[in-house]
């Protein structure tokens, strides 16, 4: 009962009607307790050697990183440097990575990584790529899953935050995207209280190169200056479609704690993309000058480049009649969810007392019989009645997302109660429900946001862990929790700390990924302009003021390993080329006194990075990644000589 | 074409196709097995050539200062494919006009390549095996690393699997179905003694 405690003293401040709530779910609280803990743990046993049977990816928000961890053991497989640089590798130090992190506000080391999102064929998670969100720099980065690297960022211009993405249609057409903060559009130096004549929200659709990969900004929708939240995109009869919360319809500037929650209803904006992609070959976009990096990291030359663009096509939602309607919907809406047979979408009113549910089918109905209740900005807003398929009432306190098992049900996240809330799609009755420790963000079912979810576990993604594990000072781990949801009632297995935030994560069964997983990168696919091939390539060059340095890495000695002629003022490249072929085989590269990263060069790879010695002097350098028997030996000096000393360029290894 | 004669002719023409097997399969096999190295590491020994993961089994060897196989240095490989091309070519040739000392010589001949083949394997073992680098970063005392013939062995942190492959197979059943060949043809009158 101790956590009930807790959970009764957090309320508290919320009010009488949360206690009294919060209590219906301490009781329930037992009855999970007697679910035998040998059970869960042997639910949740992966014996060692053996593989999970999921790959799971959550998003580590202000880490910036992606953290990968196999179901349902929760075992923490790899951390994906995204948004963030990495020194344990040299992601976005290296000279090849560092563009990645470019932006028209220049080089951003970090950023708030929240919603991953798998691309899909025919609906269901592919396991080719992962796409990810940057909330406070608008971008979205592609992640490769054969190699799980970061290999693109494209920047979204005219955004003000990149929340409401990166969400895919089910044929990865588009991944699309909305713009959290409302800004002015373009940016331009305005009064804060000239919100409502000034500022204005984004649609992105960003269209994907079904072969590649690679992403280009289709178009943007302007729409009013709303905050826009998340999104999902209809699949079945509903594909074709995407929808993204709004909140701040009340369009505040300020204290939106208030001032935002003062409309009964908000919108989700049902987004008809077929129709927008007609009106721009109608000519009814526009060219609009806008500043945004597209950063591209190639597997063969091992390298990132950046081109800037400078336009953007833009559909004015007013100029194309037929492309977006508001749904109104109770109450700050955060999730909008649409459930596999692409009828139904559910949204998740932070303040809501009930889950509503719009029904697609009613809301062509309603369009094609004109059932408006008004008009915002030139965009019709649907009548409530007219296009909700039912309510779930009294769910819980703060539902914020939903997904779905396959089989009929809808589990909510209820970040306020704290708890998982199990319902039935078409009667609208709630089933189950179970608590969560604490304050649920997302939840995550395999598949779940997808045509045929796997359904066998949720993941609850948690924001506190008081009274969970072991103290860490006034920072706790945050946490996610796995839930065995293949029997009628949803049973709980264990939780883990994650990285970072979790915000939001995405899983696919192992089978789907663990063959394709690349093992090296083949030595005569290096196509780096600057990789050595073999040893007797390794050489030093002096370009003026510049030293580059060829070196190659094998088990275990640097070729060469003796540099000399350097000298104070120079600007050293070491450009690394890793000559193994074997699985697993990284080297290190380190050198005393860097003020900049080591590398981690995998085998076949190379890679940059930047020295510029202060002092006079021989340093070391070495191999960073436990390689073999001899890796201690991995070593060699540098020798700096005074600003104009006459010590000529001189290498070797072995003389 | 007599009905006696017909079953040494079938056995000299499989004898003088199966060798040829061995331009699209490998001959030998050697697998390495570690703790770090669950997966095994191959090496696939070819008439004409050496394929599998042979820059890592050298990147390995040099610890122990073996020296690096280096295909183009192994003058067999260049007239292996010959040896064989020949020998098929002389069995086809059996098929078509059977005489026993041909046939007989054919087996002779074919039986000492295929014992030089398996000592001069075993020679190039010993020699890579035992010839050491002096400053080699492993040395213990008393240990060499030569691979075995056939079977496995165990050579310090490894376990080393030598098999022969498909190639190495067909060749034995070549030598096999030419010795029955020949003890058919013996037995048989039709055949010429010459
Ligand atoms: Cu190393």
């Amino acid at each position: 009962m101790k956590s009930c405690s807790v959970r009764a003293h957090w309320f508290l401040a919320l009010g009488l009607v949360l206690v009294v709530l919060s209590g219906v779910s301490c009781k329930r609280q037992v009855s999970t307790q007697g679910f035998m803990a040998e059970d869960a743990a042997q639910k949740v046993y992966v014996a060692p050697g053996k593989y999970d049977e999921f790959y799971a990816f959550l998003s580590g928000g202000f880490s910036g990183q992606v953290a990968v961890y196999g179901l349902p053991s929760g075992r923490l497989l790899r951390v994906v440097p995204v948004f963030a640089v990495n020194p344990e590798n040299g992601y976005g130090f290296s000279e090849e990575t560092k563009p990645l992190l470019m932006t028209s506000h220049g080089f951003i080391p970090w950023d708030d990584y929240h919603h991953p999102e798998l691309s899909q064929t025919n609906g269901v998670p592919d396991g080719r790529w992962l796409f990810g969100n940057s909330n406070n720099t608008p971008r979205i980065a592609r992640t490769d899953l054969t190699t799980f690297q970061t290999v693109e960022i494209l920047e979204i211009p005219n955004s003000g935050g990149n929340h409401a993405s990166p969400f895919v249609t089910p044929d990865t057409r588009y991944v699309v995207s909305a713009t959290r903060f409302s800004v002015p559009v373009p940016q331009r130096d305005v009064p804060i209280p000239s919100y409502k004549e000034n500022f204005k929200g984004t649609l992105n659709f960003v269209s994907v190169d079904p072969d590649s990969g690679r992403m280009s900004l289709a178009f943007q929708i302007l729409v009013p200056g709303f905050d826009y939240d998340l999104a999902h995109c209809g699949k079945g009869p509903s594909y074709g479609w995407c929808f993204f919360t709004s909140y701040n319809t009340e369009q505040a500037h300020t204290l939106l704690e208030i001032r935002a929650s003062q409309n009964d209803k908000d919108f989700i904006a049902a987004v008809n993309w077929r129709r927008a992609e007609e009106c721009l070959k109608e000519g009814k976009g526009q060219k609009w000058p806008a500043e945004y990096y597209h950063n591209i990291y190639d597997d063969e030359r091992h390298l990132a480049v950046s081109e800037v663009l400078r336009e953007v096509t833009v559909l004015e939602a007013g100029a194309c009649p037929g492309a977006i309607y508001y749904l109104p919907t109770p109450k700050s809406p955060h999730g909008v969810d649409v459930d596999p047979t692409g009828e139904y979408i559910v949204g998740g009113g932070k303040l809501a007392t009930v889950i509503p549910v719009h029904s697609f089918s009613k809301m062509q109905k309603a369009i094609a019989e004109k059932k408006f209740a008004g008009e915002v900005q030139g965009i019709p807003v649907l009548a409530y009645e007219a296009t909700v398929a039912g309510e779930v009432e009294k769910p819980c306190l703060g539902p914020l997302h939903t997904e779905f098992d396959g089989q009929g049900f809808a589990y909510t996240s209820c970040f306020v109660s704290s708890e998982v809330v199990k319902w039935q799609l078409g009667t609208w009755q709630v089933v189950d429900r179970v608590p969560t420790y604490y304050s649920i963000g997302h939840l995550m079912i395999p598949g779940g946001d997808s045509q045929k979810p796997w359904g066998k576990y949720l993941l609850a993604m948690n924001k506190i862990t008081k009274d969970r594990y072991l103290p860490t000072g006034p920072e706790l781990a945050q946490s996610a929790q796995l839930y065995d949801i293949s029997g009628k009632k949803m049973k709980l297995l264990s939780d883990f700390p994650t990285v970072g935030e979790p915000h939001y994560a995405q899983a696919l069964p192992a089978d789907l990924l663990k063959n394709k997983v690349a093992k090296i990168y083949p030595l005569e696919k290096n196509h780096h302009p600057e990789a050595v091939k073999s040893e007797k390539e390794a050489r030093v060059e002096r370009r003026g003021n510049e030293v580059h340095v060829y070196l190659t890495a094998i088990r275990s000695h640097f070729t060469p390993d003796n540099i000399e002629g350097v000298q104070v003022g120079d600007t050293v490249f070491f450009h690394v080329t890793n000559l193994e072929q074997d699985w697993d085989i990284p080297h290190g590269f380190a050198v005393f006194g860097s003020e900049n990263a080591e590398l981690l060069v995998m085998p076949g790879e190379t890679k940059t990075l930047k020295w510029v010695p202060k002092k006079v002097g021989v340093y070391p350098f070495y191999c960073t990644d436990f390689c073999s028997a001899l890796h201690q030996e991995m070593q060699g000096y540098v020798r700096v000589s005074e600003a104009g000393a006459n010590v000529p360029i001189s290498y070797g290894t072995g003389k | 074409m007599s009905r006696t004669t017909f079953g040494p002719r079938a056995c000299f023409v499989l004898a003088g196709v199966l060798p040829l097997v061995n331009f699209f399969v490998p001959l030998w096999g050697i697998r390495l097995y570690a703790p770090q190295y669950p997966e095994g590491i191959s090496m696939y020994i070819w008439t004409h050539r050496i394929t599998g993961q042979l820059d890592l089994v050298n990147g390995l060897n040099h610890y122990i200062g073996m020296k690096p196989i280096d295909p183009a240095g192994i003058p067999e490989l260049r007239w292996m494919p010959l040896a064989v091309v020949a020998l098929s070519a002389w069995a086809l040739m059996i098929a078509l006009v059977p005489t026993r000392a041909l046939a007989l010589l054919w087996v002779v001949v074919y039986s000492l390549l295929g014992l030089l083949g398996l000592v001069d394997f075993y020679l190039w073992e010993y020699d890579y095996g035992h010839n050491l680098d002096p400053t080699a970063p492993i040395k213990i005392p008393g240990m060499s690393y030569q691979p075995p013939l056939i079977g496995s062995k165990e050579l310090l942190n490894f376990t080393a699997v030598s098999f022969p492959h498909v190639g190495g197979v067909a060749l034995m059943l070549a030598g096999a179905l030419g010795i029955c060949g020949l003890c058919v043809l013996w037995r048989s009158r039709e055949a010429k003694p010459l």
